[in-house]
């Protein structure tokens, strides 16, 4: 793919490459999905939820692959499986660190299987599928994937809106929601799920094991750069783009760089920006309960 | 694989396991690593530090594909940077950590931006995009007479900085304002024990790769201490712990064809599941009878 790119091309070359439109089209909706979930991710102090689901959709993209199936049906099963599971089981008590990391570390060992079964068992398999699973290939998604990534994304985008005020209201202050009568245990297995979704999304632009930046990092810099919460959702969602598509143009000038480092280097960059120039202070908005 | 299979005559299986150089190797390799795993895991899982095992492994993965891009030994890439990134959490650490929930954004991206730059310096080398895959998830194939000496050396000096420090460590690791009215300099020791901690980190990383450290630095060490809280018996069970899974994860690999980085880590957290099982059942009845 980086052959097909030259460093000689214009802004218009640019735009006209098919492979470089699919990766934008299918860029923007992962990133605008990622972003406005990440908001509420940071907010809610489940990254390390979203770092679990990152371990998850590399062991499910490969157990699909290493049994013929597609591997988005492995990946969206089992992200927003276990996205449902940890919001249903998270309310009994807290796992500690070795419990979360004992798993982690089992769930990658399982996906290592995988991957040699699919290695071994499929002749005309390519090696480095496992690979893209890890680090993700914007620029080698078909038109077909890249609208499938698209709608989903913008899917996520509006359910995440429409359940936004709720959220917030659960995520700063879970008793009072709840006296309020705001379903809080409800939309907190919901929001897990589109994590999930997210999390499958964000898989196949910048892979698994980066796709915590992509939700960590822009929110985590909104939130240094303003104290209004609404501005802040859109400010991450806004900048989850901003990095995909800095990203993509980094990578088609200097095709030497892989996609998702131009664009996890992007985004770190933006919220190291924000740490040192924004407003020097703690984000205000923490949720009362420590979760 | 090369070998003939697995029968039931375990002579002739542990001379087939053994018949071969680069096996015999991998077992030398396995053996010093788990050892150390499992000995300085063992105080890594007493401080609940198990999460900065994590960091460390994870700045493991660009270390070593940095230094096989300017063509230097990856064992270097791994050493430089895994101590390095343990000083620079030594220096910044500050307060209690948990109580702010940006920290979580901060160490994620962190995280993501060392395995992207990883991604980078393999993409640059242009090499075999499979040499990911053993960054990652480790391999026994083709370790050297002279990586087994590096690492024995290493292990050794490892080991011995824990031993100079470790009463005061255990002190400062049960009650650190005691320890530090008693004039035990805590900040120091936990420094020190940061750097043996990733250099632990960047030997076990050569053998089980950088996403799976924890098979055999938190998981034995914490599986003994559910077993036993006696400190010197459970040391020495995460030791034994860390030495099975090695070992017989290797067999299992070398004659089954399954990967080393999927038969260790599921052995040793078979044997974490096994023991939390165990306890738990014992609860249970233990709560029933009372009940009764």
């Amino acid at each position: 793919m980086s052959a097909l790119a030259t460093a000689s091309g214009g802004l218009a070359d640019f735009f006209a490459h098919p492979f470089v439109q699919r990766a934008l089209l299918a860029g923007t909706g992962i990133a605008a999905a990622s972003g406005l979930v990440g908001f509420f991710v940071v907010l809610r102090g489940q990254v390390f939820s979203g770092d679990l689901l990152s371990h998850v959709a590399f062991t499910g993209a490969l157990a699909a692959l290493a049994y013929g199936v597609d591997a988005r049906v492995g990946l969206f099963v089992a992200t927003v499986g276990v996205g449902v599971g940890l919001g249903i089981l998270g309310e009994r008590g807290h796992a500690g660190d070795v419990v979360i990391g004992s798993v982690f570390t089992w769930v990658l060992g399982l996906g290592v299987l995988f991957v040699s079964i699919y290695t071994t068992s499929t002749a005309a398999s390519d090696s480095t599928a496992s690979v893209h699973v890890l680090f993700g290939s914007i620029f080698g998604l078909t038109a077909g994937q890249a609208v499938v990534a698209a709608s989903i994304g913008v899917a996520v985008s509006l359910a995440v809106v429409a359940i936004a005020r709720p959220l917030l209201f659960a995520s700063l202050d879970a008793s009072v929601a709840q006296a309020r009568g705001v379903p809080v245990r409800l939309l907190g297995v919901g929001f897990l799920g589109l994590v999930g979704v997210c999390a499958g999304e964000a898989t196949q632009a910048v892979g698994a094991l980066l796709l915590l930046g992509l939700i960590a990092a822009p929110a985590g810099a909104a939130l240094r750069l303003t104290d209004r919460p609404w501005v802040a959702f859109w400010c991450s969602g806004a900048l989850a783009v901003l990095a995909v598509w800095v990203g993509v143009a980094v990578s088609y000038l200097a095709p030497d760089i892989p996609p998702s480092f131009a664009i996890m280097a992007t985004a770190a960059g933006c919220y190291a920006a924000a740490v040192v120039a924004g407003p020097r202070r703690r984000p205000a908005m923490r949720p009362r309960s420590p979760r | 694989m090369l070998a003939d299979g697995f029968t039931w005559d375990l002579g002739s299986d542990l001379h087939q396991l053994f018949q071969f150089h680069f096996m015999v190797n991998a077992y030398r390799a396995g053996t010093v690593v788990a050892v150390v795993a499992g000995l300085i895991g063992w105080f890594l899982v007493l401080r609940r530090q198990s999460f900065v095992g994590h960091t460390l492994a994870i700045i493991a993965f660009p270390g070593a594909s940095g230094a096989v891009l300017i063509g230097i030994s990856a064992a270097w890439g791994y050493f430089g940077f895994c101590v390095a990134g343990a000083l620079v959490i030594g220096a910044v650490r500050r307060g209690r950590p948990g109580e702010f929930s940006e920290e979580s954004a901060v160490v994620g991206t962190v995280q993501a931006f060392a395995l992207a730059c990883g991604f980078l310096f393999v993409t640059l080398y242009h090499g075999l995009l499979e040499d990911v895959n053993t960054l990652l998830f480790g391999s026994f194939l083709g370790i050297t007479d002279a990586q087994v000496r590096t690492l024995l050396a290493v292990g050794l000096g490892a080991l011995v900085a824990l031993a100079v420090i470790a009463r005061p460590l255990r002190f400062a690791s049960i009650d650190p304002d005691v320890a530090a009215a008693r004039g035990v300099p805590v900040r120091a020791v936990s420094t020190v024990f940061l750097v043996v901690v990733a250099l632990a980190v960047a030997e076990t990383s050569q053998i089980t790769g950088a996403l799976l450290v924890f098979s055999l630095l938190v998981v034995p060490p914490a599986t003994a201490q559910a077993i036993t809280a006696r400190p010197v018996l459970s040391a020495a069970l995460a030791v034994a712990l860390a030495l099975l899974a090695t070992w017989v994860g290797l067999a299992i690999s070398y004659f089954t064809d399954y990967p080393s980085g999927f038969t260790i880590t599921t052995l040793a957290f078979a044997a974490y599941l096994l023991v939390h099982g165990a306890r738990w059942m014992a609860t249970g009845r233990h709560r029933l009878r009372l009940a009764r």
